[in-house]
């Protein structure tokens, strides 16, 4: 079996290396591996996440509190005094074996930042980690926004609240019921966002600093950008405090007190009096400018978006043109319903794009990358950008500015046709809520055909067929 | 050059204590006559806080004193040998052989390191063995420095 343990003494200079070495010399009479870590005076290297994933079980041997213990979460634990992993080691991995015959303690909350991605990899990492926490409020939230309007009609945006009103034999009362609920869970997508890229970077401790920044980026107005920002800040502010060396009786109170509490305060304070304000006025700028756009150049707008969109298949980037049509929604205007159409036709162009190349040429594609365009067929119509990230992530180079093309012209076509749309999610199974629908399934068409030529062509030019199947992630995630 | 782990003025392979207290008075003034601890008074006391959290000794008849005191220099061991057995709290018996163990107060991760394989040697039986059997406190610093050695 593969176990990993820490060892810890009050003094860290004879009980932790003793310990780790009769845990060791234990594990290698049994023909077990183990990997320790010494938290001792002698400074310790922190185990690789990836040892401790593949372990079987994790042995504490300790008389004082683990450091970085949240880093073992979900794993099967057994949890001993120092001594006695120093005297009797064999029967510390008796229970070891058998904690890891019960399984895991609880599921755990997981990042997507590998130990040794460089710089540019890892705050990629940092925002798609965010991302994905994001996608299933959007996904529920989106929903149930289209579900209300489908039931009960554009108008049941201005439903009286339900806890005023509710009447549970009217289909109005249902779909203000479900709006709502759809509501609520919108207003999460910023803090969530904030909270778990703050995860990413500084783990939990940094959790609380985010979600709070989050929440403030919303109050000032800053919106999605804003927490961006927060979330980047929290997961700074939180790494800086966890390099402050404290003495070993108080680090264990660090992550779930001291590192919350003081990054709340910094984030909070740098949120609402130094960094908010200006990105709430370079969102607002950004609104002005595309809406400004919109009364000029419907068709520059909706090329504008549709690169967007298409860009970082549910990123940052992706997530800024969409909260920016769904920040339309409510105005009702003509325009904004435009908007929203344009933005989901976009963002549906990629993955059916890739659906289709994956079909119509196989040879240019990996056995992994037909397996993720059978999906991303059902991705793409559900207005799944992310369906094309397992391709993108492979080729970048050739497919992202494929898709960028397709989904320009999807853009600017809808905006140019007058295709509008009331839901802010649901893809093609919201059809009947879209005005002009034959248009809007034109425009994603045309679109859709162009990404398919020009990615087949972009992918002719290599040459032979591509060897590596680099990519297994299988994102089955809501996009906008 | 850091000053060795380990000195045959060290090595006392013949204890004429047989109290806890007495065994590690002894042992730590060996220290001071070697350089190693400035001020016997301050060591024993915060050997002595050590000790009260938890006692050191071993199964298998081992003490390990030690602690990280303001009063040491650099990280030292005084090793003595008990043929008669000192309580040092083990569960199965007084230990025969003990380890003094001084780290300095605030010592760099790198000059712990050396303490670190010497903690890792003592669960070796091989290296209590010989630390039993030997007859010569030359021989016996020698062994040990060697053992630890990077």
């Amino acid at each position: 079996m593969k176990f990993v343990a820490v060892t810890a003494c009050p003094t860290g200079i004879a009980h932790t290396y003793m310990a780790a070495e009769s845990l060791e010399q234990t594990a290698k009479a049994n023909g077990d591996t183990i990997e320790v870590e010494t938290q001792g005076s002698a400074g310790s290297a922190p185990l690789d996440p990836q040892v401790i994933a593949d372990a079987d079980a994790v042995i504490f041997a300790v008389d004082v509190a683990v450091q970085g213990r949240e880093r073992f979460d979900g794993k099967p634990v057994v949890e001993v005094g120092v001594k006695q992993a120093i005297n009797g080691a064999a029967g510390v991995f008796d229970q070891a074996r058998e904690a890891a015959k019960a399984g895991p303690s609880k599921p755990a909350l997981t990042t997507k930042v590998g130990a040794n991605d460089r710089t540019g990899t890892k705050v990629r990492q940092w925002l798609m980690t965010g991302v994905s926490y994001l996608i299933p409020f959007v996904a529920a939230g989106g929903l149930l926004i289209a579900l209300s309007f489908a039931l009960g009609g554009y108008e049941i945006v201005d439903a009286p609240k339900v806890t005023d009103q509710f009447d549970a034999g009217s289909l109005q009362g249902w779909a203000a019921l479900m709006f709502q609920i759809g509501s609520a869970a919108f207003g999460f997508l910023v803090p969530v966002l904030a909270g778990f890229i703050a995860f990413a970077i500084a783990d939990r401790p940094a959790i609380a600093p985010g979600f709070v920044g989050g929440a403030i980026a919303v109050t000032v107005g800053a919106g999605f950008l804003g927490g961006l920002v927060a979330g980047l800040l929290a997961g700074g502010v939180v790494s800086a405090l966890k390099r402050i060396r404290v003495p070993r009786p108080v680090a264990g109170i660090m992550p779930v007190v001291v590192y919350p509490l003081l990054g709340s305060i910094v984030v909070g304070v740098l949120m609402y009096v130094v960094v908010g304000k200006p990105i709430a006025a370079a969102t607002t700028g950004l609104t002005n400018w595309l809406t400004g756009l919109s009364g000029t150049s419907a068709l520059l707008l909706g090329a504008l978006l549709g690169l967007m969109m298409a860009f970082d298949m549910g990123g940052p980037v992706n997530k800024a043109a969409y909260a920016f049509a769904v920040g339309g929604l409510t105005t009702g205007t003509g325009t904004s319903l435009q908007i929203m159409a344009a933005v989901m036709a976009a963002g549906m162009v990629p993955p059916l794009a890739l659906a289709l190349a994956s079909t119509v040429r196989k040879a240019l594609f990996t056995e992994v990358e037909r397996e993720n365009g059978r999906a991303a067929w059902l991705l793409g119509a559900s207005f799944i950008t992310e369906g094309a990230i397992p391709f993108a992530a492979a080729d970048p180079l050739r497919v992202i500015p494929s898709i960028m093309l397709g989904s320009a012209t999807t853009g600017a076509l809808s905006m140019v046709f007058g295709v509008t749309l009331r839901a802010p999610h649901g893809g093609i199974f919201v059809l009947p809520l879209i005005g002009k629908p034959l248009l809007f399934v034109l425009a994603l068409a045309i679109g859709t055909v162009i990404s398919t030529v020009a990615v087949i062509l972009l992918k002719q030019l290599k040459a032979g067929v591509p060897e590596s199947a680099g990519t297994t992630a299988n994102t089955a995630a809501v996009s906008a | 050059m850091d000053a060795e782990l380990i000195t045959t003025e060290l090595v006392d392979l013949d204890l004429a204590e047989h109290d806890r207290r007495d065994v590690v008075r002894s042992l730590a003034k060996r220290l001071v006559a070697a350089g190693r601890v400035t001020d016997l008074e301050l060591f024993l006391a915060d050997v002595e806080k050590r000790e009260a959290q938890m006692a050191t000794g071993l199964e298998g008849g081992i003490g390990i004193p030690h602690c990280r005191s303001a009063a040491v220099t650099a990280p030292t061991l005084a090793f003595g040998r008990n043929a008669g057995g000192v309580d040092f709290g083990a569960d199965d018996g007084p230990a025969k052989l003990i380890f003094l163990i001084a780290a300095p107060e605030g010592g760099g991760a790198e000059h712990m390191t050396i303490l670190a394989a010497l903690a890792r040697r003592l669960v070796r039986a091989e290296f209590k063995q010989t630390l039993t059997a030997a007859t010569d406190p030359a021989e016996v610093a020698a062994y040990v420095r060697q053992e630890v050695a990077p």
